[in-house]
């Protein structure tokens, strides 16, 4: 997993590749990473949110739960995932799933990548904001290894939501945000236009995250991205997560839960004059 | 015909204007901004005096407008118990983002604040607690390195000492200007929240104007009780935002207290009037028979 060049590409020009159609998303991977995939469904309050999946499955063996958001490959599938901008009832399954794994003592992993939790009047009315706050104070605790991996876009709250992990990779292009830069620029200077020129200042591409101590890796991508060899990037996320995973399951628990909390407690910048 | 009509009001019209500015040219009047409050729910004009008899509660529709920090804590605590935590506690620049810094040291002289939370520790009817209240004046409140560090200590401090914490939230949400840092505020803060709950300590939410985006969606949404004030906008999607994505204009009462109750978001309305007396009753239930803080 040795970097083998320093990526250059410009961060608006690493939101183009995450957004074009040919990147590979969830779907393509967990057949590469994982062995016998198994989808579970519901919240089990509302229904079933399909821009989360979630499911049990094998890495080399050892049975982990999977919760991903996801993008589609195509209209079609988009229009079902809701371009991957998950509604409350997707974070309450995700969270069902995520203590089931702790009562079986499975690692869980989530998958990242959405541009951020659905706006709308349903989302509002079934509590978006408390879905989210409720998964950031539960996994915080979850007595089970977390491991997250942002795959793509990594936007805001609803990014957040299956980010409150043991350890965080980021895949080398991938970009992990506050907001999406759009939204940025349209919040900031009333003029969503200007969004490449948020980009380049947000500090969103994954050497950013690994100098403010938000992730801990960055998985590398084959040569012009990972759309070039989905192979390749399966393996070396693969890798990751196996190695990732053995270690954290070797960690008392108590131990873990206290890393875990000190990885979020120690972000910020402030002085005290 | 019709002609001559026309002439005759434009005679007439330009005659008064004449005969007017032939006396005394009069000035629109001008009323000092300070002087009215004008009600965002319910439109009436008030004069701002009536307002603040009124502990600033709308005299006409009961919506609890926005105030100080400082006001908030002389409402609430014991006269003279407060105690602050973290004062001079001040934001740095983590992405760098043009100005942040100039514009910081222009709120912090024009506010009084340190940054957008108040927090400390103060007695509520002889009830000992930690305190927090978010002060919409600074950057609308929202959310960085140092509203997310202060929350946090102050639960820690109430795990520690074994007290109950109150907070009242406002805010627009995450602050932009610190970027991922912002973000990750809502983590932090919502594992002390964790923590201080795991130990059975009581947390109570008081949701004020406006409490939105990234502090809905953390420690605002995690009191074990959740109160509003009336008529306050609560929600996690900015509106404008919404009504961009659905191409229609939402109801009035569409993110206000009053529709997070109907939803089963939050427990209770309380107006400020009776919010003293309602925490303070609250933490008294929160004991055992012995007088001993529960948990």
């Amino acid at each position: 997993m040795e970097q083998q060049y320093v990526n250059d590409l410009t961060p608006y020009e690493r939101l183009e590749l995450i957004r074009h159609k040919d990147r590979p998303t969830i779907k393509d991977y967990i057949p590469l990473i994982f062995d016998e995939f198994i989808e579970m469904h519901g919240d089990r309050y509302f229904g079933d949110d399909r821009a989360i999946i979630g499911g049990i499955a094998s890495i080399k063996g050892i049975p982990v739960t999977v919760i991903a958001e996801v993008k589609g490959r195509n209209i079609n599938e988009n229009k079902e995932s809701n371009f991957a901008m998950p509604h409350p009832e997707g974070y309450r399954k995700a969270l069902r799933l995520a203590k089931q794994a702790e009562k079986f003592h499975r690692p869980v992993i989530c998958f990242i990548d959405t541009p951020g939790a659905f706006c709308g009047v349903d989302a509002e009315k079934r509590g978006q904001g408390e879905a989210i706050a409720r998964n950031l104070m539960e996994f915080m605790r979850l007595k089970t290894p977390v491991v997250s991996v942002v795959l793509g876009e990594g936007g805001s709250g609803g990014a957040l939501a299956l980010g409150v992990c043991d350890e965080l990779a980021v895949l080398e292009n991938a970009l992990y945000c506050v907001i999406s830069p759009r939204g940025f620029a349209s919040i900031l200077w009333k003029d969503a236009s200007r969004e490449k020129e948020a980009a380049s200042i947000m500090k969103i591409t994954a050497e950013d995250m690994l100098k403010l101590g938000v992730a801990e890796q960055i998985i590398p991508e084959p040569f012009g991205g990972a759309q070039n060899d989905v192979g390749q990037t399966a393996e070396n996320i693969q890798d990751f997560l196996y190695k990732t995973i053995t270690e954290k399951l070797k960690i008392d628990i108590d131990v873990l839960l206290n890393e875990r909390y000190t990885k979020f407690r120690k972000i910020g910048e402030f002085t005290e004059m | 015909m019709l002609e001559d009509l026309f002439n005759v009001v434009k005679t007439r019209f330009n005659g008064t204007i004449h005969e007017e500015s032939n006396e005394k040219p009069e000035k629109p009047i001008e009323i000092p901004k300070d002087l009215v409050f004008k009600c965002p729910r319910c439109l009436n004009v008030i004069m701002t005096d009536e307002l603040v008899k009124n502990m600033k509660v709308c005299p006409c529709c009961g919506y609890n407008s926005r105030i100080t920090a400082e006001e908030r804590i002389s409402i609430t605590a014991d006269k003279g118990s407060f105690r602050e935590f973290d004062k001079n506690m001040t934001s740095k620049n983590p992405i760098d983002f043009p100005d942040y810094e100039a514009k910081q040291i222009a709120l912090r002289e024009k506010t009084g604040l340190s940054d957008a939370v108040v927090t400390g520790e103060c007695t509520i009817r002889g009830e000992r607690c930690v305190i927090g209240v978010m002060d919409s004046r600074y950057m609308m409140a929202s959310m960085g390195s140092v509203v997310g560090e202060k929350i946090t200590r102050a639960f820690e401090y109430a795990t520690e000492n074994k007290l109950p914490v109150i907070l009242f939230t406002a805010s627009g949400g995450a602050r932009m200007q610190e970027g991922i840092v912002s973000l990750m505020q809502m983590a932090k803060t919502s594992g002390a929240v964790a923590r201080h709950s795991d130990a059975g300590l009581l947390y109570i939410t008081v949701m004020t104007d406006p409490t939105t985006g990234g502090v809905t969606a953390s420690f605002a949404s995690l009191g074990d009780i959740i109160i509003a004030e009336p008529k306050v906008l609560i929600g996690f999607a900015g509106r404008r935002v919404i009504e961009g994505t659905i191409k229609q204009r939402l109801p009035d009462d569409f993110q206000t207290a009053e529709f997070m109750l109907e939803h089963g978001f939050v427990d209770m309305i309380v107006d400020r009037k009776l919010m003293r007396r309602t925490i303070a009753h609250i933490l008294k239930l929160h004991k055992n028979p012995s007088g001993e803080e529960i948990g």
